[in-house]
């Protein structure tokens, strides 16, 4: 039996238009809530997280964060707090780390995470997107 | 309550004999509520018209401005009312990230472009930023949502005691960037949630699919996605609007049919001539 998805509220126009942006893009793109809940991500992130969106639906930051492994350059993990979207969540600045990701428990991406908050035009936070980018 | 179009035309005003029955006026529309509360939806050239009814009795006027675009603010310094020093005026509308309401109005309503200043106007002037919470006004609860349209844009969702609703979109492009449309669910779609189930949806449609291919990006809907968008919201009655000043009578009655042909909306879709009243 499949689980229920989660109740998806109506999201801002610039998270729309956000979403509607990744979805034509090649690199992996992921998008957050201001809660970590990750409500977007596109087809190249599907590879990332081994999962296919129309699937899963939003998940928390709970679930979907332990979908991979962050270490640092010298393959020390970075504790959750300290990954760059939560980084950008917390402090609400951009932030830019290069890392490398076990991707479905088999892989390692060397890549550049750059987590952009986003900020609406009346100075409210509605979220963060990230890009992925394999070096 | 009574729902007037006193402008139905997009972009820049159109008057002639072959725009004359849907009408030349930019985008304006007056809403009157069973207890006389009376709201103003954009102030287009059309707003003129309106100001020329409004009865001496009533004390408070409240103008909702969906964007500063030209077409939906020409007329404002035309709406006799503001001159009158007994009313209160309410102006609602969205600010910029890096200038409030008032100061990106003032950029009209001063001189050069205007001969009279916004501080002059005779009206006790309120302004009032949106989007912002839902608020009452008199019978009626208002809100406001950021839709999709280049510069800061809102939508209204005007809803009365008896719980019906008006959806106020006169310029959205919900369909930016889509492969198809509609493909998301209303949660993703831009303006849905303010449009969902409303009585009447008044809304952009002012191009056809041909046209549409050769304006994506303009922040409009041709009348086909937005007979699409008024299906995923459920709406009971569509009334399509910002008519482009291109198009006459003939072609609006034409690109209806057909858009209708193609459709197959489950919902009447009325294309209200300048001056048209709907009781709600």
């Amino acid at each position: 039996m499949t689980p229920p998805k989660r109740a998806i509220s109506p999201k801002p126009v610039q998270v729309m238009l956000a979403r509607q942006l990744a979805s034509s893009m090649a690199m992996p793109i992921l998008i957050v809530d201001p809660e970590g809940t990750l409500i977007f991500f596109n087809e190249p992130a599907e590879l990332i997280l081994d999962q296919r969106f129309e699937e899963t639906g939003e998940m928390g930051a709970d679930e979907w964060s332990v979908l991979f492994a962050v270490s640092d350059e010298e393959r020390q993990p970075i504790a959750m707090a300290e990954r760059p979207t939560m980084l950008a969540i917390s402090e609400r600045k951009p932030i830019s780390r290069t890392v490398w990701m076990l991707c479905r428990e088999r892989e390692w991406l060397h890549v550049i995470i750059t987590a952009i908050p986003l900020i609406g035009e009346q100075r409210e936070f509605l979220g963060v997107q990230m890009f992925f980018w394999e070096i | 309550m009574q729902v007037t179009l006193w402008g139905t035309r997009g972009s820049i005003a159109a008057p002639g004999p072959e725009t004359a029955r849907y009408g030349g006026n930019t985008s304006c529309v007056g809403v009157v509520g069973p207890e006389g509360t009376m709201l103003v939806l954009d102030a287009g050239t059309g707003i003129r018209r309106l100001g020329a009814n409004v009865p001496e009795s009533v004390s408070r006027i409240d103008i909702f401005l969906t964007h500063l675009h030209m077409d939906h603010i020409q007329g404002l310094g035309f709406f006799a009312p503001l001159y009158r020093e007994d009313l209160d005026v309410h102006v609602w509308g969205p600010g910029s990230a890096t200038m409030r309401l008032a100061a990106r109005l003032r950029r009209y309503l001063s001189p050069p472009l205007f001969p009279v200043s916004l501080s002059e106007l005779p009206c006790r002037l309120t302004f009032h930023e949106v989007p912002a919470s839902e608020c009452d006004i008199g019978e009626f609860r208002v809100r406001s949502a950021l839709v999709c349209h280049p510069g800061p844009t809102v939508g209204y969702r005007i809803t009365q005691p008896d719980g019906a609703a008006l959806a106020y979109l006169p310029d959205h492009e919900p369909a930016l960037a889509a492969l198809r449309f509609p493909s998301l669910p209303r949660a993703w779609t831009s303006g849905a949630d303010l449009a969902a189930d409303a009585d009447l949806l008044i809304h952009d449609g002012q191009y056809s699919a041909d046209e549409y291919a050769c304006h994506c990006g303009w922040g409009h809907s041709s009348l086909d996605q937005a007979l699409a968008f008024g299906g995923l919201a459920g709406v009971k009655r569509f009334v399509p609007f910002h008519h482009d000043p291109a198009h006459t009578d003939a072609d609006i009655d034409r690109m209806t049919a057909e858009a209708i042909e193609a459709g197959r909306p489950e919902f009447p879709v009325t294309p209200w001539t300048e001056g048209t009243t709907l009781q709600l």
